[in-house]
C-alpha cells in the first residue's frame, strides 16, 4: 500500500470520528420558488432546522400536527430546534402547494 | 341580480383570457417595457382589491385571503421594480393596462355597493375569475412574449404564486356557499 493511500484512509477515519459522535447536527431546509427541498428530510430530537426563504414571499413551516408553526419572512433563515419525535408533514399557511416531511428520530 | 352577476364575470372573462390582450393588438406581441407594466397594473389591481376586502369583509377566511393577496402581491411587485430598475426599463402604459384599470376601478364600484356576506361572495368570485385571467393572460401572452430572461423568470414565479391564489380562492368560495 502507497504512503499516500494510508494517509488518506487515516484521515478518512479522523474525519468520521468527528462526524459519528451523536451531537446535534444543524439541517437546512430551503424554500425557493415556491418549493421546500429537500421534500424529505431526516433529523433527531435535539437537532437544529435551519429553514431558509430564498423567495421575496414570506411563508411558514406549519407541522399539520400542531407541533411547530415558524414564520420565514423573505429573504430570511430561522433556526429552530427538534424538540420532539415522529413524522411530521408540515406546509405552508399562506401557500399550502407547498409541502414537505420532517422524520425526526428519538 | 343573477343576471348582473353572470354579466360580471363573463366580462371579466372576456377581459381575461387570449382577448385580455387585444388591445395591445393581437398581431404584435407586447415588448418588455409592456408587459412590465401590464403584470404590476395586474397586481395593484389585487392590491386595490384587498385593501378594500379588509376593510369590508366579514368572514374570518375571507379577510385571511384578502391579507394573503396583499402580502403576495405587494412582494411581486417590489419585486418588478426592483428589476424595472435594474434593467434600466420604464414600464410602458398601454391599452391592456388601460381597459385592465378601468374594469378594475368599475368593479371596486361595483363591491362598494355591497355589504356583509353578499360582499364576501362577491369578492371572493371576482378574486377566481381575475387570477384565474391573469393566469390565462401569463401563461399565453406574457410569458411567451417576454424577452428578458429575468423578466421571464419573474413572470414564472408569478404565475406560480397565482396559481396558489386561484386554488385558495376557489376553495374560500366553495366554502362560502
Ligand atoms: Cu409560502
Amino acid at each position: 500500500m502507497k504512503p499516500g493511500r494510508l494517509a488518506s484512509i487515516a484521515l478518512a477515519v479522523v474525519l468520521l470520528s468527528i462526524v459519528v459522535p451523536a451531537r446535534a447536527a444543524t439541517i437546512q431546509i430551503t424554500m425557493e420558488n415556491l418549493v421546500v427541498s429537500p421534500a424529505e428530510t431526516s433529523a433527531k430530537v435535539g437537532d437544529t432546522i435551519e429553514w431558509i426563504n430564498k423567495d421575496v414571499f414570506a411563508h411558514t413551516a406549519t407541522a399539520k400536527s400542531g407541533d411547530f408553526d415558524v414564520m420565514l419572512p423573505p429573504k430570511k433563515s430561522v433556526m429552530s430546534v427538534l424538540k420532539k419525535a415522529g413524522t411530521v408533514d408540515y406546509y405552508c399557511r399562506y401557500h399550502p402547494n407547498m409541502k414537505a416531511t420532517l422524520k425526526v428520530e428519538p | 341580480m343573477f343576471t348582473r352577476w353572470s354579466t360580471a364575470i363573463a366580462a371579466a372573462i372576456l377581459l381575461s383570457s387570449p382577448a385580455l390582450l387585444q388591445g395591445a393588438s393581437a398581431a404584435d406581441k407586447p415588448t418588455d417595457p409592456q408587459i412590465a407594466h401590464i403584470a404590476y397594473t395586474a397586481g395593484v389591481i389585487d392590491i386595490n382589491a384587498a385593501k378594500q376586502a379588509q376593510k369590508k369583509a366579514k368572514n374570518k377566511d375571507v379577510k385571511a385571503f384578502a391579507e394573503d393577496m396583499l402580502r403576495d402581491h405587494e412582494a411581486v411587485n417590489k419585486q418588478a421594480l426592483a428589476l424595472v430598475k435594474k434593467l434600466n426599463v420604464m414600464p410602458e402604459d398601454n391599452d391592456t393596462s388601460k381597459a385592465l384599470s378601468k374594469q378594475a376601478g368599475d368593479k371596486l364600484a361595483e363591491l362598494d355597493k355591497l355589504s356583509g356576506a353578499a360582499f364576501d361572495k362577491a369578492y371572493v368570485a371576482n378574486e377566481v375569475a381575475y387570477h384565474k385571467a391573469v393566469n390565462g393572460a401569463l401563461e399565453t401572452q406574457l410569458i411567451p412574449s417576454a424577452g428578458n430572461a429575468e423578466l421571464k423568470s419573474l413572470l414564472q414565479t408569478g404565475l406560480k404564486i397565482f396559481q396558489g391564489h386561484q386554488q385558495h380562492a376557489e376553495h374560500v368560495a366553495a366554502e362560502l356557499k
